[in-house]
């Protein structure tokens, strides 16, 4: 267990009305690993994503990143500290072109005042060149630099889910989170996407996960954390979920243990 | 090349009042041009940001009230005994009064309805214009109500000793075309920008364009304020063109009218409000011109709109670039189909 903590989530409780979503959870994700979320579904790993990134407001605990609380502040505001997330649906700027999307995606990086782009400085246009630039690079990081021109809604849906992962990116964030990434991907691109998430990892990227594709969950992760019925049942290397009887009754199913030995 | 076009159209444009000797179709024109810098405004709420302001005759209104105020000098009573008075101004500072106040408004509707999206902000806007319409009806000590404000001068400035004076229609137009030439620069600069690409984000998906640390709330505003300042500046130009001005400038027809021209040009491209400006603008006139009963004008203006809408839903400027594009790229298909044939 080493590594500074990145992000902590204290005892964090979400309730939608009569309904409790998820109860007490604490976890906490360190510096530089690639930490899974898995469990079966309403588990509330996704609303878990939306308590931290701001989406929806938790009913009770804390969650702080690197000392700062995150409670009460909105989505961009997390998005500023560094956080950074996908979308479980599949969620573009559909009517644009590929590198209008990353464009989109660098607007943290950009810093021109209004005043000064309808004045015309010349910096905005020295500005416009360097980030035209860095999102070419950004499509080469991803793999999709033939695609640059092209209208995101033509996108095959794998493309796609590449380019939700390139738009978050070009945030430059330094915690990622991505819900169910390889969701309705087939073997072939879930493999290079594992290969992604490595190279995302090499940035100095930390890398939140939630997914259902076992194989990728096991192949990535360096820690994971497994939710049921809102609650933290088992927290460990992907070995020892493995073997947590509690784990496999309420998700993993005894077919996996059965595959396995 | 685009720069070339670009000059060669806006010298076009200069060279009317040199060769059209008819002033009441100049006078068509200027109004037209009045019309396409409100549109402009509307396009970059409407087409941008993706939020329509069905309300929009207001700040055009606003600017056209504010500029007229200003220039002529009012006194109010705000209580019996409290006497608030303005002296006349300058126009040109009246003018730009104009625009200071619809900009003021668009930005307290932005902060107004900072939460609202789709329908409510259309309420929202549409209920400010109303207020605003019956504030200038009613208020007759400051607005004069329905007897309007008349004499409103007209536009003079005073360089090196040389008076130049906007009284004759050619002096109008250039005028109007200097503000839209502008406008649309403005325009243009801003959706080109940063601040436009997060408008455009609103527009296509707010969820995601806060994950990536837009303050969605900001930009919206942001294009409201200029949005309502480019209206407010048509509103002014209207005021000390027409030199009378009631409160029939805030009818919801001027706000449709817009929307119209937006909607049918293309919104959210920059070429959107021109094209549909000059044809929505100019079609009454022409079809005047060849003889046709107003009735039948009017049905053959609604008959227009709407094939455009069913065949053109995107508007004519998006249709004419996709087939330009498609050309593009049949031109280079082409060659390749004559190899295919010849080794065939």
């Amino acid at each position: 267990m080493t590594g500074t903590v990145e992000l902590s989530i204290d005892r964090l409780t979400i309730r939608f009305g009569g309904l409790t979503a998820v109860e007490g959870m604490s976890f906490a994700v360190r510096q530089g690993e690639i930490l899974s979320l898995i469990g079966p579904n309403g588990a509330g790993k996704t609303s878990a994503f939306n308590a931290i990134t701001g989406y929806i407001r938790p009913a009770a605990g804390s969650l702080s990143y690197r000392g700062t609380p995150l409670n009460g502040l909105k989505p961009h505001e997390i998005a500023a500290l560094g956080i950074v997330r996908t979308f479980q649906k599949t969620s573009v700027f559909a009517g644009l072109s590929v590198l209008d999307n990353v464009l989109i995606g660098m607007h943290l990086r950009s810093e021109q005042h209004p005043l000064a782009i309808l004045a015309g400085a010349r910096s905005v246009a020295r500005e416009e060149a360097a980030l035209v630039a860095d999102a070419h690079a950004t499509l080469r990081f991803i793999g999709l630099t033939t695609q640059a021109g092209r209208l995101a809604s033509a996108l095959p849906y794998g493309e796609l889910r590449l380019l939700e992962v390139a738009i978050a990116l070009a945030a430059k964030p330094r915690l990622l989170l991505l819900d169910e990434p390889v969701c309705g991907l087939n073997p072939t691109e879930t493999q290079s996407f594992m290969a992604l998430i490595g190279r995302i990892r090499a940035l100095g990227t930390t890398v939140l996960v939630v997914e259902h594709d076992m194989k990728m969950v096991m192949g990535v992760s360096d820690r994971i954390v497994c939710l049921n019925q809102g609650r933290i049942i088992a927290d460990g290397a992907p070995a020892e979920i493995r073997g947590n009887a509690e784990v496999v009754r309420a998700y993993l199913g005894t077919a996996w243990e059965a595959a396995r030995s | 090349m685009k720069r070339l076009a670009t000059l060669a159209g806006l010298a076009a444009l200069a060279s009317v009042p040199l060769w059209l000797s008819n002033l009441y179709l100049l006078h068509v024109l200027i109004m037209t041009g009045i019309f396409i810098i409100a549109a402009m405004s509307l396009n970059l709420l409407l087409g941008y940001t993706g939020q329509l302001s069905l309300g929009h005759v207001a700040f055009f209104g606003i600017g056209a009230y504010t500029s007229s105020l200003m220039s002529l000098g009012f006194t109010v009573h705000l209580l019996p005994d409290w006497p608030v008075s303005l002296e006349p101004k300058p126009v040109w500072l009246s003018m730009l009064g104009g625009v200071g106040m619809a900009a003021l408004c668009g930005w307290v509707i932005g902060r107004v309805s900072f939460k609202v999206r789709g329908a409510y902000f259309v309420i929202v806007t549409v209920s400010f214009a109303e207020v605003v319409r019956l504030v200038a009806l009613n208020w007759v000590e400051l607005t004069q109500g329905p007897m309007a404000l008349n004499n409103i001068p007209v536009l003079r400035l005073g360089i090196a000793g040389y008076e130049l004076s906007f009284l004759r229609k050619p002096a109008n137009y250039y005028l109007v075309l200097v503000v839209a030439a502008l406008a649309y620069l403005l325009i243009r600069r801003l959706v080109n920008s940063r601040a436009g690409r997060a408008m455009i984000a609103l527009r296509e998906n707010e969820a995601l364009a806060a994950s990536v640390g837009i303050d969605v709330t900001r930009y919206l505003v942001l294009a409201a304020l200029l949005s309502a300042g480019i209206a407010g500046a048509a509103g002014a130009l209207y005021a000390h063109y027409v030199r009378i001005v009631d409160p029939e400038v805030f009818s919801f027809i001027y706000t449709v009218t817009m929307v119209i021209m937006v909607v049918t040009g293309g919104k959210g491209t920059l070429a959107g409000p021109l094209v549909g400006g000059l044809i929505f603008g100019l079609l009454p006139e022409g079809l005047r011109a060849l003889g046709i009963a107003p009735e039948i004008q009017w049905v053959s203006y609604g008959v227009l709109m709407i094939l455009i809408v069913n065949f053109l839903p995107a508007g004519i400027v998006p249709a004419v670039a996709g087939v330009w594009r498609g050309r593009a790229a049949a031109a280079v298909a082409e060659p390749l189909t004559a190899n295919e044939q010849a080794s065939a």
